[in-house]
């Protein structure tokens, strides 16, 4: 049983493969893509059932000892990680049997999502930094294929601004790592740790620090580096927006999350001071695009970029209630923004524009939509019983423990800026004057609302169950705080 | 020789910039391949570059070439190589769409493709 934390890398994997071989089944093909998620769904639920309650599981390939081979870990943080990404991308295929057309359908786009999922699980679960190289490769090929699937315009110009950061962020993350392998002389993340902890962290690992924080924050979308995404993520069709939205930042914030907690510890007073104003001016410059735009995928969009200031503020932290608080707003997060993305879907589908001041009186003829947007909406800012409104809670508790009270005021501040913009779009869609709109049969409007409405049922148990959820979080950031744990489950007692 | 594989790969970087700066598609992507030609050589050179010990290890052996900068060279030559051909295969669709290989012209807005 200890390949188990194999399997949610694998099992997407062999289904991808097997998928290509019939492209233009498109039956076949969403069948496939559906078993193929639904078995990664059951084997990461057994993986965290597994880490629960026997603690980090981690194997190294091929037999070897364990500095030597790749190794693959799963703590609680990644356990968590995989099973939300996989079940966001269930409700996004599901979302696809609707809303995506014949053409993608038979041009690999499930063979592409479910090579983008075992990027994403791999990149969450791997204990090597040359290993997460190249699972951040695997995703961002995929992603490749994604956006510029269709050949609009649109599409093409921006795929192009997209691959030409991401190759250039992949050429900087080989960098960082060559200068970490000749400093430090190794490459699985838990030696890394154990050997900067012996050279005590010299100017040049604080250098790597940065560096790594500027390749991350390249894919993570941070202060001076997101400039590429509003427009590129804008370009692709809903789904591959939900899917992008709720995944690929957060594979970067976590990567950061990783290094931040495991690696670079020693030096706190720079690195994760650097982090804080980093994440502080994200929030600010997402706030600004937020309230900007009057387009909704936009006004969505830059509420990622807030959500990346938020959770980076608490990993910054670095204490047991922060973290807690960006481990817990991370899957909110993750769970939240498909969700409204998916909704926003309906809504350009519905009146078949994505401004906002085309829009109006939705209330009247779609009201069940009008009221899930508006939970999700008040998920998304963090009203108390909703899913967004503890891990914030912890966020802010554990920014005041360390002093930190402007920075944390201005996360509550944020908080009212996020749900004024998303309240915008409320009003604007589904208030005022009903518009002249080309009915869409019932049947597509069903096929485009269950899956939303079924994301957001699950983000509301999240934020309401989350009393039961702390075991899991809590054990999340002990292993966080003390790297100690997880270099004792990947390189043995010593 | 760390030093002069410094100069050469500083020239690299320089010249992949200068490259990437441009407003021609075409040489964008050769910038790129220039940034991952230069990434593979910093690899290489980081492993160090000392080039008397001999590549294999059997027993008795304990002065031996470290493996482990031709590996990850491989890999990252690969990954580049699949992505540069992706790229160049978009970049000439798009030329086919939007008639254009001038980045400045494919600014756009959500109104004007």
């Amino acid at each position: 049983m200890i390949n188990l934390l194999l399997f949610p890398i694998l099992l997407p994997f062999f289904f991808a493969m097997i998928l290509m071989l019939f492209p233009k089944r498109r039956y076949l093909q969403r069948v496939g893509a559906l078993i193929a998620l639904l078995t990664t769904l059951i084997a990461s639920s057994f993986l965290l059932i597994k880490v629960k309650s026997d603690g980090i599981q981690a194997i190294t390939l091929g037999s070897w000892p364990a500095p030597f081979g790749i190794s693959m870990v799963s703590d609680m943080l990644s356990v968590l990680l995989v099973l939300s990404s996989t079940l966001i991308a269930i409700i996004v295929v599901w979302y696809s049997f609707t809303s995506i057309d014949k053409e993608r359908e038979s041009f690999f786009y499930y063979p592409a999502i479910l090579f983008m999922l075992t990027g994403v699980n791999g990149a969450f679960t791997t204990g090597d930094i040359f290993n997460m190289f190249v699972f951040f490769e695997v995703l961002l090929m995929s992603s490749y294929l994604l956006i510029v699937l269709g050949g609009e315009k649109v599409q093409l110009r921006e795929s192009i601004k997209y691959i030409l950061v991401n190759v250039i962020s992949s050429a900087l993350f080989v960098v960082t790592v060559a200068y970490l392998y000749s400093v430090i002389g190794t490459l699985n993340m838990a030696d890394i740790a154990v050997k900067i902890a012996q050279v005590n962290q010299p100017g040049i690992i604080t250098v790597i620090a940065v560096l790594f924080l500027m390749v991350f924050g390249l894919k993570g979308a941070i202060f001076p580096l997101y400039f590429w995404l509003p427009s590129s993520y804008a370009a692709p069709p809903i789904p591959v927006l939900a899917l992008f939205g709720a995944l690929l930042t957060k594979v970067g914030v976590y990567a950061i999350m990783r290094t931040y907690t495991l690696f670079f510890t020693l030096d706190q007073s720079f690195t994760h001071e650097l982090l804080m104003i980093l994440s502080i001016l994200t929030i600010i410059s997402g706030s600004i695009g937020a309230l900007a735009y009057f387009d909704v995928k936009k006004i969505i969009i830059y509420n990622i970029i807030i959500a990346v200031g938020v959770i980076l503020f608490g990993a910054s932290q670095m204490n047991t209630a922060a973290l807690m608080g960006s481990v817990f707003y991370l899957i909110h997060d993750i769970l939240i923004k498909g969700a409204l993305f998916l909704l926003i879907g309906v809504i350009i589908a519905i009146t078949g524009t994505s401004n906002l001041r085309k829009m109006g009186g939705l209330i009247k003829t779609y009201p069940m939509l009008g009221w899930t947007y508006l939970i999700a909406a008040f998920g998304l800012a963090g009203i108390p019983p909703l899913s967004g409104f503890i891990g914030k809670l912890l966020i802010v508790q554990g920014g005041f423990e360390e002093g930190n009270l402007w920075g944390s005021i201005l996360i509550l501040g944020s908080s009212l800026v996020v749900l004024l913009s998303v309240i915008r779009i409320f009003i604007y869609a589904f208030w005022g004057t009903p518009v002249e709109i080309t009915p869409i049969s019932k049947k597509h409007y069903h096929g485009l609302f269950l899956p939303a409405l079924v994301l957001v049922g699950i983000s509301v148990v999240y934020g309401i169950g989350s009393e039961w959820l702390v075991p899991y979080m809590e054990d999340a950031a002990t292993t966080m705080l003390n790297p100690s744990h997880y270099i004792k489950a990947v390189l043995g007692g010593a | 020789m760390e030093i002069v594989m410094s100069f050469v790969i500083g020239f690299l970087f320089m010249a992949a910039v200068y490259l990437m700066l441009s407003k021609s598609l075409l040489r964008i992507i050769i910038g790129t391949g220039l940034l991952s030609h230069g990434a593979h050589l910093l690899i290489l050179t980081m492993g160090g570059l000392d080039g008397s010990a001999p590549p294999i290890v059997s027993y008795g052996v304990t002065d031996y070439a470290d493996p482990l900068p031709q590996a990850l060279i491989l890999t990252a030559i690969v990954i580049s190589f699949g992505v540069t051909a992706f790229f160049l295969v978009v970049a000439y669709r798009s030329y086919q769409e939007l008639e254009t290989d001038n980045m400045n012209l494919m600014r756009g807005t959500e109104e004007n493709d």
